[in-house]
């Protein structure tokens, strides 16, 4: 029975020996190797994702119903590798460069993308709280990582006071749901509240009460309007390959986890959270495109646009239906390839050897360096949903999962926020198309970083011609939620 | 030759072309000289595969012709489905007319960035031929909102004084009308089942959806017709473009919006389209007459052009309305006319705006007298742009007249008035640069069109003549598709539900 269960967390456990591992290794060897860590944190991450996408395992629970595999847990669970992967190897040279580079930044977030993997696949509500606070833990530090910066103290220091804030209230949440449902496991959960909602019952008071904190915890760790507040600070203060690592991997883990409870223990409950999630998605959208129009940060800037994709990835769930979370994995997918992409780009902005990050610093990049340039406007398009590239594709499914679940509002007011969006997305690349060059960046940029460059573009240009085994691949991760 | 995928490779072609361009490599004059030719010679050679479709398109049948398949989602029922009627062929041939024209019209104009600017049109055309070529809903959406991005960029790094201005207001003004296309599409992708054009063609929307349905699609194809009052990005865009650009927005762009309603509005939802005819004559009407006056009014001879385009595309939206025979082929042959003509009117001006760099009519005058070549191209189209008989804008606007005459008579007495203040704007024009006395000092040392410049002209003014004297090989091609049209057209409303559209009637 216990090898059983060892072997469904086995992507976790091995992940879990590799980190620690390597703090030995870093504790013991010392600064001077700092690059070999990272590089075999890389290599880590790299084990963990042939080990998920070899080990012969089906769906499954272990630990007496606290953990749970599944196609949709695999699907995120290699986004959350492959992101993690990329991020820690576009920050090397940028930590090189400040010359802060320390053991613990890939030991950090290799223990953070282990939080993400359990969140992923927490089957009960202590579950889910401890895997979210080890992956927040770190996560602070991360943010924190540049001590001899202020802004990225104070961003570290931020994100941990509001961060704690809405673990408090989740959990307040979950103490609700346990003390009015008496259990915690999702599946005893479902089964109580499918129970006491028999022939049309309303569910009782504290059950929504805490299912309205658990929401709010969770809008939190997705960063959806209303509580948002922490995003554009912490995006801005962190060191740039940890926002490019914020925007991507502990997003996809938070909305995945975000999808399982919703669709789990409450299913039965949907007409109370649509509305919220409804509110929580027009708000998103809404908010994620206009206040983005008047940043001149650029990280700011990709703050507000995550915010807005947030609430875009958000009407797959508030259709509820199999088809809205199909939507909603491809575009979580699609996501994080621009995402790290445009961050690679960011990452590439320095001039004279400091890292810039003034939109206006964009000016006539097309013309100082054209690939870059081409590069941008590629995630730039693709952000603002414009066809051919793969963000049309990803917006293309959530809104007809929107159509059929006949939520119409939301849908027009998504698109028509995505014009405004759009608004913002140009003006990056009217910067570096339509106006004349003030300055270069440094050259080179980077073996990595240009590989990272190329590969992600590509992707999301050419995506259209074979997008057919991602979508299955969400289709089939988005089945496993809805068995039957 | 018959297995040959024409349409694909008509439509990829310049892709290949714009990626050739992309890896071309040396000093800035060599690579600029180097995009140039390659450019050229690949429209070219894409022109040259097109007319395969002229030659090999089978008169007499309604029927889909040269289609391609291929499997793209197929869990999704999507496909990558090609393939042209009467309706969408000639626009194709339009597509590749204008491309190689552009380019030449652009060899010396465009000094900076040539590559990419070459890249950009090569791209365009890529996505124009697919948007016409497209016979599933997906594919063509892609490609219609596809135009944007080159155009975007066309208008913004290659264009006027304000061009950041336009090209934003281009691009915000097209995307929002096409979201709301998309949420149709998807709409009717649910109801249907499939987005394969042919299918939905024959599939029949509930009447109570199509109302909803047609006003979707009604804000994305009328922003980009444009009819009157979502036309004001068309005189920015047109006057900030590159001359280039704005032949291919005058030519092939605008075009886009009435395509649409002939492939979807109209044939897809019928019931709604006969509901909404009063509304769209009367915005059809009041762009006629109210942008004739503005033009009218105009100093700027891009400007006025602009808001000529936006009239004749009224008569256009008022053929396709009428639902007669006549009317849309009038309509029909009005657009291919225009994209001709207008775009012919752009690179007129273009000639001028390359010596001088003005645009503006009071700097002109007297040009007769130095340019007596330039003065017979500028009458031809413009001529042909009134609507001279003889001349291919005479046979668009009389049929669309006999159309509408048959379904209104107030329709088409307003919208035959209005043709007198077309000949006046234009010859007022006309009058105003090109006769008059010789008076400003840097108009004396103008030099005539050269070599370059007739090549780009002499095309388009043999066809505008064949157009408007034999105008019999060009409508043989449409009329099997549009009496299909009009076949199923009245027969879904026979069939529709009476009640429904008596009610709609009463409505008004």
């Amino acid at each position: 029975m216990l090898s059983q269960d060892l072997l469904t967390v086995l992507p976790e456990l091995v992940l879990g020996c590799l980190a620690m591992a390597l703090l030995m290794l870093g504790v013991f060897q010392g600064e001077r190797h700092t690059p070999r860590v990272m590089l075999l944190s890389v290599v880590a991450l790299g084990i963990v994702l042939v080990i998920l996408a070899l080990a012969p395992r089906g769906s499954g629970t272990a630990f007496g119903g606290l953990f749970v595999t599944d196609r949709f847990s695999d699907f995120m669970k290699a986004l959350v590798l492959i992101a993690s992967a990329v991020a820690i190897v576009m920050s090397l040279r940028f930590f090189e460069q400040a010359r802060s580079l320390r053991f613990e930044y890939p030991v950090l977030m290799l223990f953070a993308t282990l939080g993400m993997l359990m969140m992923i696949s927490a089957d009960d509500l202590i579950a889910l709280y401890l895997a979210l606070e080890l992956q927040s833990l770190s996560l602070y530090v991360i943010a924190a990582f540049r001590r001899d910066t202020l802004r990225s103290t104070e961003a570290g220091l931020k994100y941990f006071v509001l961060g704690a804030l809405s673990s408090g209230m989740l959990l307040y949440g979950a103490s609700m749901i346990y003390g009015f449902a008496g259990t915690t496991g999702f599946a005893d959960l479902a089964r109580v509240l499918a129970q006491s909602t028999q022939g049309g019952a309303l569910p009782s008071t504290g059950i929504v009460v805490g299912l309205v904190f658990l929401l709010a915890g969770l809008a939190f760790k997705v960063s959806a309007v209303p509580f948002h507040m922490w995003t554009p600070d912490v995006y801005e203060g962190a060191p740039t390959p940890v926002t490019a690592f914020f925007a991507s991997a502990p997003k996809v883990a938070a909305m995945a986890l975000f999808v399982r409870v919703m669709t789990g223990p409450f299913a039965d409950l949907t007409v109370q959270w649509t509305q919220i999630v409804v509110f929580v998605s027009i708000a998103s959208m809404v908010l994620g495109a206009f206040a983005a129009i008047v940043q001149t940060n650029i990280k700011r800037l990709m703050a507000y646009s995550s915010i807005g994709h947030v609430g875009y990835a958000l009407i797959g769930l508030a259709a509820g239906t199999q088809e809205g979370i199909r939507g909603l994995t491809f575009y979580m997918a699609i996501y994080v390839v621009m995402n790290l992409g445009t961050f690679a780009c960011i990452l590439c902005m320095r001039q004279k050897e400091v890292m810039v990050e003034r939109i206006e610093d964009l000016k006539g990049l097309s013309k100082t360096n054209p690939m870059l340039a081409l590069a941008m406007l590629i995630f730039m398009f693709s952000m603002a949903g414009i066809p051919p590239m793969a963000g049309f594709l990803a917006k293309f499914y959530v809104f007809m999962a929107a159509i059929n679940a006949q939520l119409y509002a939301l849908a027009v007011i998504g698109v028509l926020s995505s014009v405004v969006g759009a608004y913002y997305y140009l003006r990056i690349v009217k910067y570096m198309y339509f106006d004349e060059p003030a300055d270069t960046f440094d050259r080179p940029i980077g073996r990595e970083l240009a590989v990272i460059l190329a590969g992600t573009s590509l992707i999301i240009l050419f995506f259209f011609v074979v997008p057919g085994p991602l979508l299955s691949g969400a289709s089939a991760a988005a089945a496993a939620l809805f068995p039957g | 030759m018959n297995n040959l995928p024409i349409l694909s490779l008509v439509t990829f072609l310049p892709l290949v072309g714009a990626l050739f361009i992309l890896g071309i490599r040396g000093e800035a004059e060599v690579v600029a000289r180097n995009a140039r030719w390659a450019a050229l010679w690949t429209s070219l050679v894409t022109f040259a595969l097109s007319l395969f479709l002229w030659f090999g398109f089978e008169r007499g049948t309604a029927a889909f012709q040269f289609v391609e398949r291929a499997e793209w989602l197929p869990q999704y029922n999507i496909s990558y489905h090609m393939g042209v009627d009467g309706i969408s062929v000639l626009f194709i041939l339009l597509s590749t007319l204008l491309t190689p024209i552009c380019v030449l019209a652009s060899w010396e104009a465009i000094r900076t960035r040539v590559k990419e600017y070459m890249i950009a049109f090569l791209v365009l055309e890529t996505m124009m031929v697919g948007m016409f070529a497209a016979l599933d809903f997906v594919v063509f959406y892609m490609f219609f909102e596809g135009v944007l991005i080159p155009m975007f960029l066309i208008i913004g790094v290659w264009g006027g004084p304000r061009r950041v201005y336009a090209a934003f207001k281009f691009f915000l003004y097209t995307l929002a009308g096409s979201v709301l296309l998309l949420l149709a599409l998807l709409a009717m992708y649910i109801d249907a089942g499939t987005t394969d054009i042919p299918t939905m063609l024959s599939h029949g929307f509930p009447a109570g959806m199509q109302i909803w349905l047609w006003l979707a699609l009604f804000a994305s194809f009328a922003v980009k017709v444009p009819m009157w009052p979502v036309h004001t990005w068309l005189p920015d865009a047109h006057v900030e473009a590159p001359t280039a650009g704005s032949v291919i927005l005058a030519g092939v762009l605008l075009k886009m919006g009435a395509y649409g309603f002939l492939r979807f509005s109209l044939p897809m939802l019928p019931e709604a389209s006969a509901f909404f005819t009063p509304f769209v004559f009367t915005l059809s009407i009041i762009a006629v007459i109210y942008t004739s006056l503005v033009a009218l009014a105009q100093e700027d001879m891009k400007k006025l052009i602009a808001y000529s385009s936006v009239a004749h595309m009224g008569f256009v939206t008022l053929g396709i309305f009428t639902v007669t025979q006549q009317g849309l082929e009038g309509a029909l042959y009005q657009m291919l006319s225009h994209g001709i003509v207008s775009a012919a009117l752009f690179l007129v001006v273009g000639v001028v705006y390359d010596r001088l760099h003005t645009r503006e009519i009071s700097r002109y005058g007297g040009l007769v007298e130095r340019m007596p070549n330039y003065a017979l191209t500028f009458m031809i189209f413009m001529l042909a742009s009134v609507g001279l008989p003889g001349t291919s804008g005479f046979v668009g606007e009389f049929l669309v007249l006999v159309g509408a005459f048959q379904t209104n008579t107030w329709v088409a007495l307003l919208a035959a008035s209005a043709m007198v203040l077309g000949a006046a704007y234009m010859l007022y024009l006309y009058r105003r640069v090109i006769f008059g006395a010789l008076t400003k000092d840097d108009l004396r040392s103008l030099l005539d069109m050269n070599r370059r410049e007739i090549a780009v002209f002499a095309p388009l003014i043999v066809l505008v003549l064949w157009m408007g004297v034999y105008p019999m090989p060009f409508l043989d091609v449409l009329s099997a598709s549009v009496s299909n049209l009009i076949t199923n057209y009245h027969g879904a409303l026979a069939a529709a539900d009476t009640p429904t559209v008596t009610t709609a009637a009463g409505l008004w």
